[in-house]
């Protein structure tokens, strides 16, 4: 029966178990936008090193340059790719399980299972899963952090590439005590601030500026991983069933009873 | 035969039902069109909006119109309130239209069509969308089960039809248990988008507002679609029943004001209520013109003697629904700009062509409504002690006019 399932229990991630999980750091201060990471990236997958302007099924990694409007001199550059969530969203909305979060930290997608209903899309708060449209049978494209290389025991493309240690591989607990000791040494030139520390539960990927986040065109978010607001909700659907089950079967016997009885005291009438 | 067969069977069919098939094949040859050429082709879709009319109409809407008819199920064969029996069959058949085409129109959304039975077996019970799929196709199958006795009786087959009705209850029971699950999980569906979904239609309890909402539109549909039946097909309309059902829906939306405007309230979005921008305007035209409105005219008993106008205010229910879900996930859903094709249009077109006219012809060669004259027979006391456990009116009727036949004979 549906109700006597037993469901395993959500995990509270944001602590224990990824732990020991690998992550990324980017430095938009000390970002030269040279571009280097965009195309090692493409370099793994084969495709021609071409610039575009936003994130799509071919490019799942890009530079982008913030200027703020009255004064060009104030600017910065910001790499956008997933963000690999601890507690992602895309992992909690495929129907099929094709959004895995492995231990070593990557969110992979497994084209093989892949059904196309694009919820992981419509569910990402960063806007990052994107579709081969033109393709008769699409695929859902992101980044995914390397895992084969890391897999491999090699470092990520696009960390590889980075030339001038803006962008670094490494433990997520490590990355995140080096960008707070970062932003202690030269509190004047860092928004205080990790992103990727608590938003949607935390990120493996963390990013470090001294252009607030936000102008940088990185969403504002809540610390609540977004999984914990449905899983409440998912956790109690067979108890649901098991209570309107007994519920509508109950009404059934009692309203069966109220009519045998009346039949009965029709029939006793009948005979008076 | 038996007195199933009807004597109009005869008539050519009207124009509307040959526009209906018309647009039904249209709609066909361009979801043929659209799985041999792609979505990006097909659709306004891209990157930044990934659903379209297809999820916030025929899936959105589709799956919550057709709850009218776990709703009659359970009021005939839990509550035993037989009365309910003419308007169970169109009813439960406009439910597994719903249904079907819900899924149908899935399969022409989803990027891996032929992938869609892969739910079955990768499982991951923390998607809503792995649960609301799930439900859909056990449900369907369950209401496909409903209503095959009409076709079974049109042919006259006995044993399925005994089997049928010797699993009706547990079938219905099991129809309320997954209608309560998935019309809530569409809810939770928007649950897990705080980003994406404005403030005034975003609310935790979203699973609640779903099913609620879905319970009253689903009985909106029933008045609607039993009047239009009166009036297209030229049956008998059962405008006491209506009546009774049109008393049970300002309790149902007064349930779903107050769960709406409390979540708003306690979540700490009220200012957004006054705004004055769109999606204030937006959202009260929803509360007061769909939902504030049908409500008074339901609850006026003058309204509910007169089909015309609770076919109005049904209408205006029907219409709450649909902005409701569209704003969720089209219009108050924060994503790329968007505009359906034709294409899209048409297919969407063609889905509900294909199920009025689906029960066009069910209705005009099936039982799908009590014939006029079958209504009249009477029931012995004996018969009634017999088979009034749980058996519904209308095989009893038919039965007995069998026999009264024969016996003429």
């Amino acid at each position: 029966m549906a109700g006597l399932l037993i469901l395993p229990e959500t995990k509270s991630s944001t602590t224990t178990s990824h732990a020991n999980a690998y992550g990324m750091l980017y430095d938009a201060k000390a970002c030269i936008g040279c571009r280097e990471c965009e195309a090692a990236c493409k370099g793994r997958r084969n495709l021609p090193p071409v610039n575009e302007p936003e994130l799509d099924a071919d490019n799942w990694t890009i530079i982008k340059l913030y200027q703020q409007e009255d004064n060009q001199h104030v600017y910065s550059f910001v790499k956008r790719n997933c963000m690999h969530c601890v507690d992602p969203a895309c992992v909690s909305a495929c129907p099929v399980g094709a959004m895995k979060k492995t231990p070593e930290g990557p969110v992979i997608y497994d084209e093989t299972i892949c059904i196309g209903c694009r919820y992981c899309m419509a569910a990402c708060p960063f806007e990052i899963p994107k579709y081969e449209w033109e393709e008769v049978f699409p695929r859902v494209q992101k980044c995914d952090m390397c895992a084969d290389r890391i897999a491999e025991g090699d470092i990520p493309a696009c960390v590889g590439a980075c030339k001038i240690g803006a962008l670094k591989f490494g433990k997520r607990s490590d990355l995140l005590e080096e960008a707070h000791a970062k932003i202690e040494n030269d509190p004047l030139n860092y928004v205080d601030k990790v992103y990727g520390e608590e938003e949607v539960g935390g990120t493996s990927v963390l990013i470090l500026s001294k252009i607030p986040h936000e102008k940088l065109g990185l969403p504002v978010l809540t610390s609540s991983s977004l999984p914990s607001l449905t899983w409440p909700w998912m956790k109690a659907v067979p108890g649901v069933a098991v209570v309107v089950a007994s519920l509508m079967s109950f009404l059934y016997w009692l309203t069966g009873r109220k009519m045998k009885v009346a039949l009965q005291e029709e029939n006793l009438n009948d005979n008076n | 035969m038996t007195t199933i067969n009807r004597n109009e069977k005869s008539q050519p069919f009207g124009l509307g039902t040959l526009v209906l098939g018309f647009l039904s094949l249209l709609g066909l040859i361009l979801v043929v069109y659209r799985w041999i050429n792609g979505l990006g082709v097909t659709t306004g879709l891209t990157d930044g909006r990934g659903w379209g009319i297809w999820i916030s109409f025929d899936v959105l809407c589709g799956i919550a119109l057709a709850a009218g008819a776990f709703s009659i199920a359970g009021v005939v064969y839990i509550l035993r309130m037989k009365e309910f029996y003419p308007i169970l069959r169109p009813t439960v058949l406009t439910g597994f239209l719903g249904y079907a085409l819900a899924a149908f129109a899935i399969s022409v959304d989803l990027g891996f069509p032929h992938r869609i039975y892969y739910m079955l077996y990768n499982w991951n019970i923390h998607s809503p969308l792995f649960e609301v799929g799930w439900c859909v196709m056990i449900y369907a199958t369950v209401l496909a089960l409903e209503i095959s006795p009409i076709v079974f009786e049109r042919f006259n087959m006995k044993a399925p039809l005994k089997i049928i009705r010797s699993i009706t209850v547990p079938l219905v029971i099991l129809g309320i248990v997954l209608s309560t699950m998935h019309q809530s999980s569409l809810g939770t569906l928007f649950v897990l988008m705080p980003h994406r979904v404005h403030p005034l239609w975003y609310s935790s309890i979203m699973p609640i507002l779903f099913f609620i909402s879905a319970m009253g539109a689903g009985l909106g549909m029933v008045i609607v679609e039993s009047t239009w039946s009166f009036f297209g097909l030229k049956h008998k309309l059962e405008t006491r029943l209506l009546a009774k059902i049109a008393k049970i829906i300002p309790i149902i939306l007064g349930i779903y004001i107050v769960a709406r405007f409390a979540e708003i309230i306690l979540a700490g979005n009220s200012h957004y209520l006054f705004s004055g921008d769109k999606y204030s305007i937006l959202f009260w035209t929803e509360i007061i013109v769909f939902i504030v409105l049908p409500m008074i005219l339901f609850s006026l008993p003058g309204v509910r003697r007169k089909p015309m106008q609770m076919f109005t205010a049904a209408l205006l229910l029907i219409f709450s629904l649909l902005l409701n879900r569209f704003n969720v996930s089209l219009v108050a859903f924060a994503a790329g700009s968007y505009a359906p094709t034709w294409i899209e249009l048409f297919i969407t077109i063609g889905m509900v062509s294909i199920g009025a006219f689906v029960f066009v012809i069910a209705s005009r060669y099936l039982a799908v409504f009590p014939h006029p004259t079958e209504e009249q027979v009477l029931i012995s006391p004996e018969e009634k002690q017999k088979i009034g456990d749980l058996e519904p009116a209308f095989p009893i009727i038919i039965q007995s006019t069998m026999s009264l036949k024969e016996s003429k004979n």
